[in-house]
């Protein structure tokens, strides 16, 4: 089934009516939001990457954004608390903050390993401290070795604490949907060793009333240097494992074969598909749904004009049988649909450059109109006041001749529902603001970058599903497939295993580059 | 390479024409009336008459009007295969040379190929089937 039926949904058709719209949003959070929940036949599982908003930049919106504003006619009417205006973001993240609480959920597991961690590092000054508290009068005194003892277990302990923050202490990127299983592994370790500790401090020290401080002090250095081993674990564990690569990951978007290579190491399905999210946020173009491959007009001429009769009796698989003769006799049907394609790409060229070139000309003047003022010019004469802006204004100042140009433009690309003109606005106070030429403001116009530059700095993340016949725990292995899904495109991840490099040696003298001219030698004889 | 590291030529399967010159004296020189090209130690790529680029044998590249080789029916673009028994297909140039201008013969007989020579072998194949 083409995606036809789905952007129907969408209605490409520009509409100005804000009861529409709303009937759209109020459907799409719906789907959204029964897009959520993990209960599928297959073993789909959701991904989360915190924050999103449900209708952000990706998903499909076609060309219903108010884009009169090359015209200076602005319409704003007043919008409900359910209708998206492209100037008021912030309601509607505010809005969403509200209706979905996913946060609770993306903070558990960091909660937990950092009161494991915290009760880990307390524990062995617990041990250290209680015989003190206790019953410090019945204790031996013990001299240089203990203060030795002392000393190594308090920058062990520092430097316990100083990497754990430097290596573990970070804000989660992404909720994954089975359990992270070196991670759980590692507190399963530490929650073991540490009460194992404990367990043998309440029964041989606590109890008897442990008299060799020493003998105390040298246990709580035996659980620093475990728990520092341990830390060694999880560095390689979790960090260093997976750094050197063993397979090739292929990444194609479903809707337009965008794809890309990656080389990774050894991680789990679920891991890998955060890394591959990681890189598609910066790596691939951003999804344009108004572009696509065939225009229908060309697509829809195939299959008519033909009707299937059976002549003999049998009534078996005929439905079958008739759609293939239909598809046969389509295909061995002479049509031109493949000149209409190609003319109409031509021409789609043809005017795209057209436009691209007038929006060139118009940036390139009205750039000329503005320049810096130096701290050392004059500022004004009394004979010519120049009035002095700041980069907002002679933002706004520029913006209008060539407002239309760029609008046309974006139209022709099927860009302009990642643009509005605040954003358009935002952009040149930026160039201007660090003195970027003409081409550097229309760098961002003139090809689609990649998915991070069109986001909103929303804490909401995104949403996406894992799609994967293994369970997502288990390793990537050589020939598996997973898909990525969102609401309207997925991405399909290939894992093919990197060769085995077999490298020879060849010693070559410095010396032994040598050259002669080429003999072409005609005698007669 | 020198001619004496040059790997090993393959083995040939070719139409032949015996083709007899006799020489012709002037002076003090015995001449045949053409030129040579190719070898072992020539650059194969610079030879136009070759089919295959790799080829480094000898070929003819130019006949003297009404000398004895044009008088005994050899063309340019006939690769010689033998020189009087001598092979020639995986010699250097020089040798090439030395072969054909003995002093003390009169006489040389070249077996040489021509592509045309194949072409009518294929033809009056097909056109009188063997029985």
């Amino acid at each position: 089934m083409d995606n036809e039926s789905q952007y129907s949904g969408y209605s490409y058709k520009s509409s100005h009516s804000r009861s529409s719209r709303k009937h759209r949003d109020r459907r799409d959070r719906h789907r959204s939001k029964s897009r959520d929940s993990s209960s599928r036949g297959d073993k789909s599982v959701t991904i989360q990457t915190p924050g999103e908003p449900l209708l952000d930049a990706e998903s499909t919106r076609g060309d219903d954004r108010d884009d009169n504003w090359g015209e200076t006619t602005t319409v704003v009417t007043g919008t409900s608390e359910h209708s998206l205006s492209n100037e008021d973001l912030t309601r509607v993240t505010k809005d969403l903050e509200e209706s979905t609480p996913l946060e609770c959920k993306r903070f558990i597991g960091p909660v937990l390993g950092g009161c494991l961690s915290f009760f880990a590092l307390i524990t062995p000054l617990a041990f250290l401290v209680l015989p003190q508290v206790l019953w410090r009068d019945v204790l031996e005194p013990c001299g240089t070795p203990c203060e030795g003892l002392y000393v190594s277990l308090a920058f062990k302990l520092l430097v316990l604490l100083i990497s754990s923050w430097a290596l573990f202490l970070r804000p989660p990127r992404a909720t994954l949907p089975r359990f992270f299983v070196f991670r759980c592994l590692l507190m399963v370790l530490v929650f073991l060793f540490v009460a194992s500790y404990w367990l043998f401090y309440g029964v041989r020290v606590l109890e008897p009333r442990e008299r060799d401080y020493r003998g105390i002090v040298e246990y709580a250095a035996s659980l620093v240097d475990a728990l520092l081993f341990i830390q060694y674990l999880a560095l390689v564990l979790l960090e260093v494992r997976h750094l050197q690569p063993a397979f090739c990951l292929k990444v194609v978007r479903s809707t337009d074969g965008a794809s890309k290579f990656y080389n990774v190491g050894h991680l789990s399905i679920q891991r890998a598909a955060v890394w591959v999210l990681d890189r598609y946020y910066s790596d691939f173009s951003v999804y344009n749904p108004a572009v696509v491959n065939l225009p229908k007009s060309i697509l829809s001429k195939k299959m008519t004009g033909f009707k299937v009769y059976s002549l003999d009796e049998s009534t078996t698989n005929n439905s079958t049988g008739q759609s293939r003769a239909m598809i046969a006799a389509a295909a061995r049907r002479r049509d031109n649909s493949h000149n209409e394609f190609y003319y109409e790409e031509a021409e789609m060229e043809r005017r795209i450059r057209k436009r691209k070139a007038r929006l060139v000309v118009a940036v390139e003047e009205a750039f000329t109109h503005i320049k810096r003022l130096h701290e050392d010019e004059v500022a004004s004469s009394p004979k010519h006041p120049r009035e002095v802006m700041d980069p907002r204004e002679a933002a706004q100042a520029i913006f209008a001749p060539m407002a239309r140009a760029m609008q046309k433009y974006l139209r022709t690309t099927r860009q302009q529902a990642f643009h509005s003109m605040e954003s358009i606005l935002t952009h040149l106070q930026f160039c201007i603001t660090h003195n970027m030429t003409p081409k550097a403001f229309l760098e961002r116009y003139l090809s689609p970058g990649p998915t991070m530059q069109y986001q909103q700095q929303s804490g909401r993340g995104r949403q996406w599903t894992l799609v994967s016949e293994e369970p997502v725990t288990s390793g990537i292995r050589q020939g598996l497939v997973f898909s990525l899904r969102r609401l309207d495109f997925s991405l399909v991840v290939t894992v093919t295993p990197l060769p085995f490099l077999r490298l020879g040696e060849e010693f070559i003298d410095p010396k032994s580059h040598k050259f002669v001219m080429r003999l072409q030698s005609e005698t007669s004889v | 390479l020198p001619a004496q590291d040059q790997p090993a030529g393959k083995p040939v399967t070719a139409v032949v024409q015996k083709i007899e010159i006799q020489k012709l004296r002037q002076g003090d020189n015995l001449i045949l009336g053409f030129s040579i090209g190719g070898g072992i130690d020539q650059d194969p790529g610079q030879n136009p008459f070759s089919e295959d680029k790799s080829d480094k044998g000898i070929y003819v590249t130019r006949i003297t009007p009404g000398g004895p080789a044009e008088v005994a029916d050899l063309r340019v673009g006939d690769k010689i295969m033998q020189v009087n028994g001598w092979d020639m297909t995986v010699v250097t140039h020089d040798q090439a040379r030395k072969k054909l201008t003995k002093k003390k013969e009169e006489v040389v007989r070249l077996l040489i190929t021509r592509k045309s020579l194949e072409e009518a072998v294929k033809h009056s194949k097909g056109c009188h089937p063997r029985q």
